[in-house]
């Protein structure tokens, strides 16, 4: 089952970031419009390429990258807390808790910013926390709650909040309706640099977070009492985690909507490459689940052009016949964490 | 001169759902001693040792470790004094053994430094302690029980504490490993001065390792003291609500103790 690593994970690790700077300084280059690097350092009178590269290829690649490598890394988080492959922001209820927070945002018509951090980043934020402390609260019901039951409590407060945003749909007018609709596709259109600012201190905290504990993560996924006998304080520690995934989760769906499947692809691809020691999966991890999002948005943008389909269709599309192979592993499934 | 004793709980009860799982125990355990633990399913052994590590705290009455309570101990510095060894449970753990022992060593580093030149000792010493160095590249999920089960005793030496807690070392194991095992637990005892807890249901084992013996029954006290006592009282019986047979070993001398045979 396991395969041997004939690469030092330190040349893995050198080789992911070598490839996520080659795809970031790539994708800017491919669309509806190709641009040369010519047209960038000698524009010519009245055209627009330049304003094209700069102002919107430029941060909606910071955007997808910031988004996969936040979606990814708390996928990877779920994963080793709950000792299970298949914990990921969406079966555990967290990206329709943000969803549901950014909809009554959306619905109340509010507009404030706070810390220059705009009320649907801290709505959703908020939904994200609460989802979170609804699924944590059930396991601290009954000790020794298994984990499948607290993968169906996340399915179950997934429901619930999914239901949520129905009604409120419901009740919305038409134009509303749409954009929540739309936006719970999960896209990456239209971002401004005003996107990209807004989403990375959520992403880039909670993701100082995670690397700092990684070491906690790995002794996590031995077991929770295994890990407190070796000194870790787990509650605490569990918090912060929760606290970084939500912030992280918050951010994200904010501002792109649920992207599904990158939060569990990428770190069980980023496992079979890497291993699962967390101090080397975390950064690999955050590099290739950002890279991943830019390659299957500029897919989204380019494979029906001008048409753009949206990348929560590109990256299910991808991921839900992997979840599916995931599943019919059987008994192999162990491997994987 | 008296010492300290390493570990003493004074009336120490401890509930878990409502239920009462642990009634009023009190025991002192000395620097250096090897203390077996024995008791029918369900008595709360396994309980009383989680109590004692930290994993279950809020309980009754008072736990102290070198005479400070268990509850003033930030986790680490738990850490540093006791040791565990958790009932084989037989779930996925993705590393190498030589991964797996090495984060042991947990307690003794801050987050930003990095592994030691004493970490990789400690790491080898206990590997080699426990003779699990030729496999330590490999999986811990590819060992077999009783491998695995080194390695995990291993890793709680490689935490450099001076208590060594251990859930029935030895469930589900072939008399040639479980006697491995035994060896050494022994020789940890011996060579290292760790105090020794061990859960365990071999009642000679018991009594030929450890100088005193605690039974549970029902989340009390059955009985505690001297393991020559545990055999000659037949107070066996009594413990364990069936009857057994006191033989004198044919090679040894030594008293043990086999069940009534009556299917």
């Amino acid at each position: 089952m396991r395969r041997e690593r004939p690469l030092s994970r330190g040349v893995i690790l050198a080789v992911a970031g070598l490839l996520t700077l080659i795809i970031v300084a790539l994708v800017p280059f491919v669309g509806m419009k190709s641009i040369g690097l010519r047209s960038l350092l000698h524009p010519e009178r009245g055209s627009s390429d330049s304003f094209i590269f700069w102002n919107i290829r430029v941060p909606r690649l910071l955007v997808s990258v910031l988004a996969g490598s936040g979606l990814a890394i708390s996928g990877m988080t779920f994963q080793a807390m709950f000792r299970n492959p298949l914990a990921t922001p969406f079966t555990l209820g967290v990206a329709s808790g943000a969803s549901l927070g950014a909809a009554i945002y959306v619905r109340l018509g509010l507009s404030f910013s706070l810390f220059g951090i705009s009320g649907l980043s801290w709505f959703a934020f908020l939904g994200a926390i609460l989802s979170i402390g609804l699924v944590y609260g059930l396991t601290r019901v009954k000790r020794s709650f298994p984990t499948a039951t607290m993968l169906l409590a996340g399915v179950a407060v997934s429901f619930l909040f999914s239901s949520l945003i129905l009604f409120i749909q419901y009740m919305s007018g038409f134009i509303h309706s749409f954009r929540i609709v739309r936006w719970l596709m999960g896209s990456l259109e239209n971002m401004g640099y005003q996107s990209v600012l807004e989403m990375f201190p959520f992403v880039i905290g909670g993701g100082v977070m995670v690397l700092y504990l990684s070491r906690e993560l790995n002794l996590l996924l031995t077991g929770e009492e295994m890990a407190q006998s070796r000194g870790v304080n787990v509650k605490g520690v569990k918090q912060s985690l929760f606290f970084a995934t939500s912030l992280m989760v918050g951010g994200v769906v904010a501002i792109c909507g649920p992207i599904g499947f990158v939060g569990m692809m990428v770190p069980h691809i980023c496992r079979l490459i890497i291993g699962a020691d967390h101090r080397w999966l975390a950064p690999v991890t955050l590099l290739f689940g950002g890279a991943f999002l830019a390659l299957c948005d500029t897919l989204s943008r380019t494979l029906i052009a001008p048409v753009e389909i949206p990348v929560g269709v590109i990256t299910a599309l991808l991921g839900a016949p992997f979840f599916l192979w995931l599943l019919l592993r059987g008994e192999s499934e162990k491997g994987l964490l | 001169m008296v010492s300290d004793p390493i570990l003493r709980l004074c009336d120490f009860s401890f509930e878990l759902g409502g239920k009462a799982i642990l009634k009023e125990i009190s025991l002192s355990v000395e620097k250096g001693e090897y203390l077996s633990i024995i008791g029918p399913n369900g008595a709360g052994k396994s309980t009383l040792l989680k109590c004692v590590n930290g994993i279950y705290r809020k309980g009754k009455g008072r736990v102290e470790i070198k005479g400070k309570s268990l509850s003033a101990y930030p986790p680490r510095d738990l850490a540093k004094l006791i040791s565990y060894v958790p009932q084989g449970d037989g779930s996925s753990v993705p590393f190498t053994v030589k991964e797996f022992v090495l984060m042991a060593r947990y307690p003794h580093l801050s987050p930003f430094s990095s592994v030691s030149r004493g970490d990789r000792e400690a790491t080898f010493a206990a590997l080699e302690l426990t003779g699990t160095s030729e496999f330590a590249d490999r999986y811990l999920d590819t060992l077999s029980g009783g491998e695995r089960q080194k390695v995990l005793i291993a890793a709680a030496l490689a935490q450099g504490a001076e208590i060594l807690l251990l859930d029935e070392p030895t469930a589900f194991l072939d008399p040639k490993h479980e006697e491995e095992i035994y060896r050494i637990l022994a020789r940890i005892n011996r060579e290292s001065g760790s105090t020794i807890i061990s859960v365990t249901h071999n009642i000679n084992h018991a009594t030929l390792l450890s100088r005193r013996i605690l039974a549970l029954k029902r989340g009390s006290i059955a009985f505690y003291g001297p393991s020559e006592g545990i055999i000659k009282e037949g107070i066996l019986e009594e413990i364990f609500e069936r009857s057994f047979r006191f033989l004198s070993h044919p090679q040894t001398g030594r008293p043990f103790v086999v069940p009534e045979w009556s299917l």
